[in-house]
């Protein structure tokens, strides 16, 4: 069982704060590292797999520093998010390479594992040249798990894939945390990260803005005040209905339609067709306002 | 040395096309040479302007530089020196497998035709000299441009306007800057071991020529290892 620690960790780039002062301790599972982009995760992510010194602050592996401590990889591995690999290889090839450096003492063997482990077994003998995204992604997984690490970490690992890959690597994330090992993966999409971690790391303009549970901190999400630009056949006879309904906290009139805050999401969009329909309006368009995804984590920082 | 590290970055550097640079130049000189030996004019004329003012001066150091910043460079421009990184080697033997890899293939590339040059100008005394200094100058220029790979995003440039401005010109005019020429160190080992017309003379003297090189070489190495430790991926999202 590994524990990865962050304490205090900074880092600067002249006088910009890519991260700022974040603190956690990452156990046995999946963890989601969740922010807008640039929010500071890739730096996060760098800094835990010892690619950069962090300015302020520790990141500890087991107890050991990360940067210029290449031991430490011994019980790390890294999908980093820039796609590279060494296209004139095949899969097989690559991955008992990363075997070999590892000094594994049966690297066919053990390359052949983490291949099956991400199910490329069938395209190992082919260049890597000539995979898909998904199955580049994968064989950099496998390649990253050949020597059977503790921790794993994941740089934005579902960019790009198609849902079907999307879905393959979710269900080998589960599977790994399952396992008992450590795996902590970046992403942007709330979604992707409600579906394969128990746990949050929400990271936002470098800060750590939220952590824990993902069901509270969903709940946290959901149960915030929306905002709605709704234009209808007769904005003021809508208006004067809406505002009977108790998941409606505020309503402004203007010519071009209503503005409309309703404090919980799912209450409120069942409610507004019955309530046009009873009163025969015509919704011609309902606009979420504000529903970025950099508005929900500044919501969650304000809170 | 890790075998492994060699064995990813000799086919990393076979599979570019870059590799293809590698095959004019040599070609080039060896052709002079023929066509200037089938003139039959003396060697004496066209030699030195041939085997060290082509062979030593700019085939030698533009292969190296091609092949230095190749075995380093072009792993750290595309991002897969990362795969190689993050693994538990003591970066010394990572930086000792490319350095030897990129000595190799200029030993290769460059040695055996300024060799076959030699023989062709004069004798094979002549080739053996110019081939065992190349070869010198195939380790201290490797070390170097392995270092400039670290140092820089620019590796290919800085290292160009190395050979072109300070070894190329300001060793013509200023003649302080020959100290720190690998050029000149691989025309004194030349000159002396050859001892031939044929060549051209030595501005430095052959002890301290070899004691250079080897100095660039274990410094740029150190240096090397240890920029590599601290090597650090810059976020392209942070």
């Amino acid at each position: 069982m590994s524990a990865v620690e962050l304490t205090g960790v900074s880092r600067w780039y002249g006088n910009v704060v890519a991260v700022n002062d974040v603190t956690m301790t990452l156990g046995p599972g999946v963890t989601g590292l969740l922010g807008p982009n640039g929010a500071g995760k890739t730096t996060v992510l760098h800094m835990t797999s010892g690619f950069l010194a962090p300015s302020r602050g520790t990141v500890l592996l087991d107890g050991q520093a990360t940067w210029r401590n290449p031991g430490a990889y011994r019980h790390l591995g890294l999908v980093s998010e820039r796609e590279a690999v060494h296209g004139f290889l095949s899969a097989r090839e690559f991955v008992t390479a990363s075997a070999r450096m590892h000094k594994l003492p049966n690297p066919a063997q053990a390359a052949a594992r983490a291949i099956g482990l991400v199910e490329m077994a069938d395209a190992q003998d082919r260049r890597i040249d000539t995979y898909s995204k998904g199955m580049r992604q994968r064989t950099r997984v496998a390649a990253a798990l050949v020597h059977d690490p503790a921790v794993l970490l994941l740089d934005e690992p579902f960019n790009g894939m198609d849902p079907r890959q999307r879905a393959h690597m979710l269900d080998l994330l589960h599977r790994l945390g399952a396992d008992g090992r450590t795996v902590l993966f970046s992403s942007h999409i709330l979604e992707e990260v409600e579906q394969v971690s128990g746990t949050v790391q929400v990271i936002v303009a470098g800060r750590l803005a939220a952590s824990g549970d993902f069901r509270t901190i969903r709940r946290l999400m959901t149960n915030r005040p929306h905002v709605f630009t709704i234009k209808s056949s007769d904005d003021r006879r809508l208006a004067v209905a809406l505002i009977g309904e108790p998941s409606v906290t505020g309503i402004e009139v203007a010519p071009d339609g209503l503005t409309v805050r309703a404090g919980d999401y799912g209450t409120f969009t069942r409610a507004l067709p019955k309530i046009a329909r009873g009163g025969g309006i015509r919704v011609q368009r309902l606009h979420p306002a504000d529903e970025s995804l950099e508005s929900v984590f500044s919501y969650l920082v304000a809170t | 040395m890790n075998w492994t590290v060699a064995w990813i970055t000799a086919r990393g550097l076979f599979g570019r096309r870059r590799f293809l640079l590698l095959f004019p130049l040599p070609v080039i000189l060896l052709a002079l040479t023929w066509f200037a030996k089938s003139t039959g004019s003396p060697p004496s004329g066209w030699g030195p302007p041939l085997l060290s003012g082509l062979g030593i001066a700019v085939v030698l150091p533009i292969v190296a530089l091609i092949v230095g910043t190749g075995v380093l460079g072009s792993e750290i421009d595309d991002g897969t020196i990362v795969h190689v990184l993050t693994k538990p080697l003591p970066r010394r033997e990572i930086i000792l497998a490319k350095l030897a890899v990129s000595i190799a293939v200029t030993v290769a590339v460059v040695c055996v035709p300024m060799f076959v040059a030699g023989v062709i100008t004069d004798s094979v005394r002549l080739g053996g000299a110019v081939a065992a200094a190349t070869a010198l100058g195939a380790v201290a220029y490797s070390a170097l441009f392995l270092l400039l790979s670290l140092l820089t995003r620019r590796p290919v440039l800085l290292g160009l306007l190395y050979v072109l401005l300070w070894e190329g010109l300001l060793g013509n005019v200023l003649s302080g800057t020959r100290v720190l020429s690998v050029q000149q160190y691989v025309i004194a080992v030349a000159d002396r071991l050859g001892d031939s017309p044929f060549l051209l003379e030595a501005r430095l003297s052959t002890p301290l020529s070899l004691v250079m090189s080897a100095l660039i070489t274990v410094a740029s190495t150190g240096v090397a290892i240890d920029r590599l430790r601290s090597f650090s991926v810059a976020g392209e999202t942070s």
